[in-house]
């Protein structure tokens, strides 16, 4: 097997976020909650926010599906905590380009979002990496 | 049967992937198309391109002639008393919805009950879902047993005065399972109620006959048969489908058109409307002779073999879930303790081992199992022994890669 590949796309710090979850759990009080799922393997995820002010307070998410998808989610969770709405889908901006391998930047605020930067080498594996960020987008555009 | 000249056969097999032989464990999915089938598919736009069924120049005669030579072969193949019986759809998916629709309107009514199980594709389960809301009528359930099997007491159980379809997959997708189809379409029949198969699964592996089965539907794709995507075979009963409208209307279906009305032409061409999908039923047509002169019987067997050799190797798996019986069709669905399925078939994948991951358009059969998604390795003609040892490793070394802490 050629495990140089897989380590590229499973690094040690994504398999982290999916065998130990970062904001895993249901939020009480959370003012928007999206639902999605990929319809073509079975994933779901439910993302909950508490918005205040422009600001996401807090995050958690539910769901189910491979490491790809949980571990990002995970860390999408941290990276937008605590920054404004905007700056949050503009890191979602980010993470696209990311996925399609065009140029992207990432600053330290984002966390470890870039450990996934190997999925884009992977073209059946994008969608799960994107699930959690299109789940965040769709929160502010049915707003 | 000669493996390695079948393999010879299939020019797709010389493909590396990931630097690696390919290694093709998901036919259930779609199957691989030996050259011939292929050059024959070329040979309609090579030789006659033309459509059928119109106009008396030389190249749609050889067109017709060609088109409907290969329903003959549908015909044959799957024994239907008449060609008329024989009707391309694009394919399963296609075919059972113009069943649901046609059938449907012609035979169900406000508080029927439709017969269904949970182990169905969704192509068998979401247009009789549909049925039921357009005619207020209701869906009902074979209870599957613990192996996924299903017993004639259940399939007795669930009839009623209100039964009017049972549909029914003839082997799982998922599963495995081989359902003993003719006695259920007794047991429906005795019921006065129509049965419909989807024979998606059965068709490329065992032979089906239809008589014998006394089935009343049956419908299955080109694509998973060795044939070329895009066409797909509904039979059914002349004495029934005679009763039923068409669902599309349009060129070729029509015996004559008013200014505000118009009369169907005869079986089958009443349920094919408009330009069809000429050199892929033609290619449809190829894939039988290739399937007829390797021997139906023959490749039930080799499979059987593959599929016995896999299951007793798998099950030595610490920390594996086989779902379904263990008599079975040549596929085994699982799952690996702590290695989610999309994970599974990428570390596969760099080996060069395809094998399908997800809920298998089965998420009813998935809830049943209580999981979100499995593995799937299912198995041809084309494949050996070795693939097998090959798929094992993979599976192991897969296994040991998730298994390390991070």
């Amino acid at each position: 097997m050629n495990f140089s590949n897989l380590e590229q796309l499973y690094r040690s710090v994504i398999m982290d976020h999916y065998k130990h979850p970062r904001n895993k759990g249901e939020l009480d009080n959370g003012t928007i909650t999206i639902d999605m799922n990929n319809p073509t393997c079975g994933d779901e995820i439910r993302l909950m926010l508490d918005v205040k002010d422009n600001i996401i307070d807090d995050v958690r998410f539910e769901g189910h599906g491979c490491s790809i998808s949980m571990a990002s989610a995970s860390m999408m969770t941290e990276a937008v905590k605590g920054q404004t709405v905007d700056r949050a889908l503009e890191m979602g901006n980010e993470f696209s380009k990311m996925m399609l391998g065009e140029d992207y930047t990432i600053t330290d605020d984002m966390g470890d979002i870039e450990a996934l930067s190997g999925v884009s080498q992977f073209p059946a594996r994008i969608k799960c990496a994107t699930l959690s960020w299109k789940a965040f987008e769709k929160g502010f555009k049915e707003e | 049967m000669d493996i390695n000249k079948i393999r010879q056969d299939f020019k797709v097999l010389d493909e590396k992937v990931n630097g690696n032989a390919l290694t093709y464990l998901d036919t259930s999915a779609t199957s691989l198309t030996p050259d011939r089938v292929v050059d024959k598919t070329n040979e309609y736009y090579f030789k006659y391109n033309a459509n059928v069924h119109r106009g008396v120049h030389t190249l749609g005669t050889l067109a017709t002639d060609a088109y409907e030579s290969a329903r003959m072969k549908v015909r044959k193949f799957i024994n239907a008393k008449r060609f008329e019986e024989i009707i391309y759809t694009r394919g399963t998916t296609a075919a059972l919805n113009l069943v649901a629709r046609s059938l449907g309107d012609y035979a169900v009514e406000e508080g029927d009950e439709i017969v269904v199980t949970e182990m169905e594709h969704h192509a068998n389960i979401v247009p009789w879902q549909q049925l039921a809301k357009r005619k207020g009528a209701k869906l009902v359930f074979i209870p599957l047993e613990s192996d996924g099997t299903i017993k004639l007491e259940s399939v007795e159980s669930v009839m009623s005065e209100k039964t009017k379809i049972v549909a029914i997959a003839h082997v799982s997708n998922v599963l495995g399972t081989v359902n003993d189809i003719k006695s259920i379409a007794k047991i429906a029949h005795d019921n006065d109620a129509y049965i419909v198969v989807d024979g998606a699964q059965a068709v490329p592996h065992m032979t089906v006959d239809v008589q014998d089965l006394d089935v009343d539907f049956y419908a299955f794709s080109s694509h998973k048969m060795l044939g070329p995507t895009g066409v797909g075979v509904l039979y059914g009963k002349a004495e029934i489908l005679d009763h039923l409208e068409p669902i599309e209307y349009g060129g070729d279906m029509i015996d004559y058109v008013y200014k505000e009305d118009a009369t169907w032409t005869d079986l089958p061409v009443k349920f094919e409307a408009g330009t069809p999908m000429i050199a892929e039923a033609i290619g449809l047509g190829e894939a039988i002779d290739y399937l007829t002169e390797v021997g139906m019987d023959n490749i039930h067997d080799y499979e059987q073999e593959l599929v016995n050799y896999a299951y007793e190797q798998m099950e030595k798996i610490d920390g594996i879930t086989i779902y379904g019986p263990k008599e079975r069709a040549g596929l085994i669905t699982f799952n690996l303790d702590g290695v989610h399925p999309h994970d599974l078939a990428t570390a596969l994948d760099q080996d060069g081992i395809a094998v399908r991951a997800g809920h298998h358009c089965a998420q009813p059969l998935m809830k049943w199992l209580d999981t979100n998604s499995t593995a799937r390795a299912s198995f041809y003609i084309y494949n050996t022994k070795e693939e097998v040892d090959t798929f094992i490793r993979g599976l192991e070394r897969t296994k040991e890669f998730f298994s390390y802490e991070f």
